[in-house]
């Protein structure tokens, strides 16, 4: 693989960029490989890659029936931070934020990471006294966040109305560290850096069974044939459900869709993301211009990824009270992701019922920004076969013993 | 937009006049049952691609729990009936099963 560089760069520029390699190899798949992963969303892309990087296991094939990062990786609103309330919470989401920190550099890829700063805003009574809570648990925990007052939130935001009517701003939540990435460009280095390991990734080919053996996994069914592993990591968010199905077992998590917008593009007015949890939206710039605005979730299981009409209605009616400035703006487009939701709204990183069957989701709304982390703690669940630290928490079986991460108290979202 | 007729008042019931109850005709296991029966009985849901029943309030309507069968891939509604009901009409699961041959039934 070609380092790029600002050298590489002027040096492409001799020959009209025409030089440029494809970023990874588009190949057939091998007969076997150690270890398959299916979904190439950030999350299994991700994995796979600390398999390679940090446990030298590089025979790896990542299997995606679409394109790779066209699921919820490239439908996200990119928001990044790692305040969650819950111990192993704030442990992964914080391993997360701290490895975007640098993963420009680790992939020598840009992802364009933002550290631009987050407010949620608290907007009753329970929201002030759930964020202070969450000040205090983060405090413990060493995850730096701060609680800030109105006249602080307007300092910063300064096209925000933060006196109502219906819900004045009673504070906020700040992460400076917190902010946005490009979401394809962490798919498309995560992918780079894979296929530069030598690992394939075979898109346009999806699994239709799991073939087991004696309760222990053999390969997987694909529209391309049988191709047989030693071991299966399932990522695939919002179809993990059926996934599980085919190696027959049950998930406790169901599938909903939630969508978002984006405006047409205006010149720079908010430069720090913010959440508005009781009004469910959220709103950033992207450096096109177009404000990114995410809402709420389908209330019925569905798989159309388009979202009912009414939240679009429901969001930007809030976000208007809450930027005035915004009522006269265009949408542009409008999309949505399936997101797989569990009862805890915490994921899943765990061993499954079937052996060497490893399986990552129930990110739900949320899981963006864990990307690092949870293909970190993945590849070491593949990698050993135990859980380590950032990932036993989030064993399946912790809804049987009632050991929820309860990450719903606060916002009900948790984006 | 979904929409549902109310099998109880007839009327034609857009999503937002209606409130979603999740998976229909689940069994429910109380305390003193096995954990399996009751860690699915609360968690696991089938959550499929495809034909799911489940219940709906028209909560702002008449207020009353009804019953559905709907395709969560197409949002395709095939019919809504009373929740005194202990499992999908015989009715409605032949009408779904012609719609939906590789159904594997209720
Ligand atoms: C509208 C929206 C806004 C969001 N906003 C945020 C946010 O601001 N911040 C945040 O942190 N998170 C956010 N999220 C959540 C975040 O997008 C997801 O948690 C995350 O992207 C999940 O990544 P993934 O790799 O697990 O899944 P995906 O990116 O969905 O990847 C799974 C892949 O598996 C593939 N697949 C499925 N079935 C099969 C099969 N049988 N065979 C082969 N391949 C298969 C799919 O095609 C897909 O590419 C948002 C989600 C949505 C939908
Ligand atoms: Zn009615």
């Amino acid at each position: 693989m070609k380092r790029y560089s600002v050298f590489a760069i002027a040096r492409q520029a001799m020959s009209y960029h025409q030089g440029w390699e494809r970023a990874w190899r588009a190949p057939e798949p091998k007969k076997e490989y150690d270890a398959i992963i299916i979904g190439a969303g950030g999350h299994g892309l991700a994995t796979a890659y600390y398999l390679g990087k940090n446990h030298g296991i590089k025979n790896v094939a990542i299997i995606e029936k679409g394109w790779l990062g066209g699921g919820n990786t490239g439908r996200n609103t990119t928001i990044i931070r790692s305040n969650y309330l819950q111990d192993p919470s704030a442990a992964i989401y914080d391993k997360a934020l701290s490895l975007y920190e640098t993963l420009s550099q680790d992939l020598n890829y840009n992802v364009m990471f933002s550290p631009r700063g987050l407010l949620m805003l608290a907007q009753t009574h329970h929201e002030v006294r759930g964020y202070l809570r969450t000040v205090h648990a983060n405090q413990l925990q060493g995850v730096s966040t701060e609680w800030i007052s109105p006249a602080k939130v307007k300092e910063l935001v300064p096209i925000m109305n933060i006196d109502g009517p219906r819900y004045p701003v009673l504070g906020a939540l700040y992460q400076k560290r917190g902010g946005t990435a490009r979401h394809d460009a962490v798919a498309w280095g995560y992918a780079r850096a894979c296929s530069d390991m030598g690992m394939d990734i075979i898109q346009q080919t999806e699994v239709t069974g799991v073939r087991t053996e004696g309760g222990v996994v053999r390969g997987v069914e694909t529209t391309k044939g049988y191709i047989g592993c030693k071991k299966l990591g399932i990522v695939v968010a919002g179809h993990s459900g059926q996934v599980a199905d085919m190696a027959g077992f049950r998930l406790p998590l169901e599938a909903v869709a939630l969508q978002a917008l984006v405006s047409e593009p205006i010149k720079p007015t908010i430069d720090v993301v913010v959440m508005a949890n009781t009004v469910h939206g959220y709103m950033s710039q992207s450096d096109k211009g177009e404000l990114v605005i995410g809402g709420g979730t389908d209330s019925f299981n569905n798989y159309t990824q388009r979202g009912s009409f009414h939240h679009i209605e429901e969001t930007l009616r809030a976000l208007i009270e809450t930027f005035p400035i915004i009522s006269r703006l265009k949408m542009l487009r409008q999309w949505g992701g399936i997101v797989d939701m569990t009862g805890d709204r915490s994921p899943l990183i765990s061993k499954t019922p079937v052996g060497n069957c490893f399986i990552n989701c129930g990110w739900g709304t949320g899981g963006f920004k864990a990307i690092p982390g949870s293909g970190w703690a993945m590849a070491e669940l593949m990698a050993k076969g135990e859980p380590g630290p950032l990932a036993a928490d989030f064993n399946m079986w912790r809804f049987r013993e009632g050991q929820f991460i309860d990450e719903s108290v606060a916002a009900g979202v948790a984006h | 937009m979904l929409i549902l007729e109310c099998p109880y008042c007839g009327v034609k019931a857009e999503e937002t006049e209606l409130a979603n109850g999740g998976e229909a005709h689940l069994k429910r296991f109380g305390p003193g049952s096995a954990d399996n029966d009751f860690e699915s009985y609360m968690f696991a849901r089938k959550n499929p691609k495809g034909v799911h029943f489940e219940r709906w309030r028209h909560s702002y309507g008449c207020g009353k729990w009804f019953l559905a069968a709907r395709c969560t891939a197409t949002l395709e509604v095939f019919g809504t009936y009373p929740a005194q009901t202990a499992e999908p009409p015989a009715d409605l699961q032949a009408k779904i099963k012609a719609k939906r041959p590789d159904w594997k039934g209720y």
